[in-house]
């Protein structure tokens, strides 16, 4: 086969490459931080352990110039529509890491008003667990986003296309029949849905 | 020096009652006559006895309490900015339509308050101005601190829109 038929698709891999290998260098923060994971995540950004070392360091607190959502804290119902505005506010390509307990799956907080992890409402690509995360944990966290934007990284967002569904966990609790459910605001195709009380 | 609270009770026709633990006195006011004497009755104590102050308003749920003859209680927390003295108002309210008098119009900070208790117990404020839910999403539909608000239930953590990769 001639190269020259070959050209494009050579060329274009390597923008790939070239695109990933400089984001994933210089990943910015949006800090969502709501409660006392945000103490670690400023602990992770100080010069203890100094994030800067892997290109994160520059936090910024207008979503429109961060690539990287660390959602750390637990995120009350009422906060889920500034979440999700926020993030999509972030310009793409914009990866999600989940920081601790509470904002993975609701951690002790399984009350009327917390949201049972984020990933009902936000596609999320690293969690991190921990109450709080030791801020090697975080490293450790934006090491491996590092890595997966080098394998999976295009300069067009191609791996982002075919996402279209809803990619959380499924319901938690026995689904109730619609003529059970007492009230329901809202959409419950995919979100926690009504439960059966336990008593 | 304490206020003298037994005139108070026989002027307003002794519904309430008194009870003191230690240095807290209250005054118990049951479901059958907040309604027409809580307003009053903390208007008096305001204007003539020096409660000025609304230090807190707070509400309980005591279904299922041993010997408690009413549901609802809202606790007033009076304080006389002269004396220093304490008192504590509490008034009962019933279901199914748990309602007591707003006193927005003695202290105007009650009104976040009355609007907290009633975001979490329903007890609604009959004449406050603005009787929303202050700390529960406006379609939130029912009242978490009722005692019988299950652990999990009743259209709670619901429903935002989940967020897709390819549409964000
Ligand atoms: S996981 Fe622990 S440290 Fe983090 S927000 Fe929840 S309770 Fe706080």
């Amino acid at each position: 086969m001639a190269l020259s038929a070959l050209l494009p698709d050579v060329l274009v891999t390597r923008l790939d490459y070239l695109a990933s290998l400089l984001r994933k260098h210089s990943l910015w923060p949006m800090p969502f931080a709501t409660a006392c994971c945000g103490i670690e995540l400023m602990a992770t950004a100080s010069s203890r352990y100094d994030i800067a070392r892997f290109g994160s360091e520059a936090m910024r607190f207008s979503p429109r110039q961060c690539d990287v959502m660390i959602v750390a804290g637990r995120v009350v119902m009422k906060m889920v529509p500034v979440m999700q505005r926020i993030w999509q506010q972030m310009p793409e390509p914009k990866w999600c890491i989940s920081m601790g307990a509470c904002a993975c799956s609701g951690g002790v907080f399984d009350t009327y008003a917390t949201v049972q992890g984020i990933d009902r409402f936000l596609p999320v690509d690293v969690y991190i667990p921990g109450c709080p995360p030791r801020p090697e944990q975080l490293i450790r966290a934006i090491l491996d986003l590092q890595e997966k934007i080098q394998k999976t990284g295009t300069i067009d967002g191609r791996e982002f296309v075919h996402r279209q569904g809803y990619e959380g966990p499924t319901a938690l609790a026995r689904e109730l029949t619609p003529d059970k459910l007492i009230v329901a605001p809202g959409d419950y195709q995919t979100a926690t849905r009504k439960r059966v009380p336990l008593n | 020096m304490a206020v003298d609270l037994e005139a108070l009770r026989h002027r307003f026709g002794e519904v309430f009652t008194i009870e003191q633990f230690r240095d807290n006195r209250r005054l118990i006011l049951p479901a059958a006559h907040a309604a027409q004497t809580l307003l009053p009755l903390l208007q008096c104590l305001k204007q003539e006895y020096g409660f000025d102050m609304l230090a807190e308003l707070g509400g309980i749920d005591y279904l299922g309490y041993p010997n408690a003859t009413d549901r609802y209680a809202v606790v007033y927390g009076l304080t006389n900015t002269q004396t220093g003295e304490r008192l504590f108002v509490k008034a009962y309210a019933n279901d199914p339509q748990p309602e007591l008098p707003s006193v927005t119009s003695l202290w105007r900070g009650a009104n976040w308050m009355e609007r907290e208790v009633y975001d979490m117990y329903g007890v609604r404020f009959r004449g406050h101005p603005d009787l929303r839910r202050i700390l529960m999403p406006a379609d939130f539909q029912d009242f978490p601190l009722r005692k019988d608000y299950p652990l999990r239930g009743y259209g709670e953590r619901h429903n935002f829109l989940p967020l897709t990769r390819a549409e964000s």
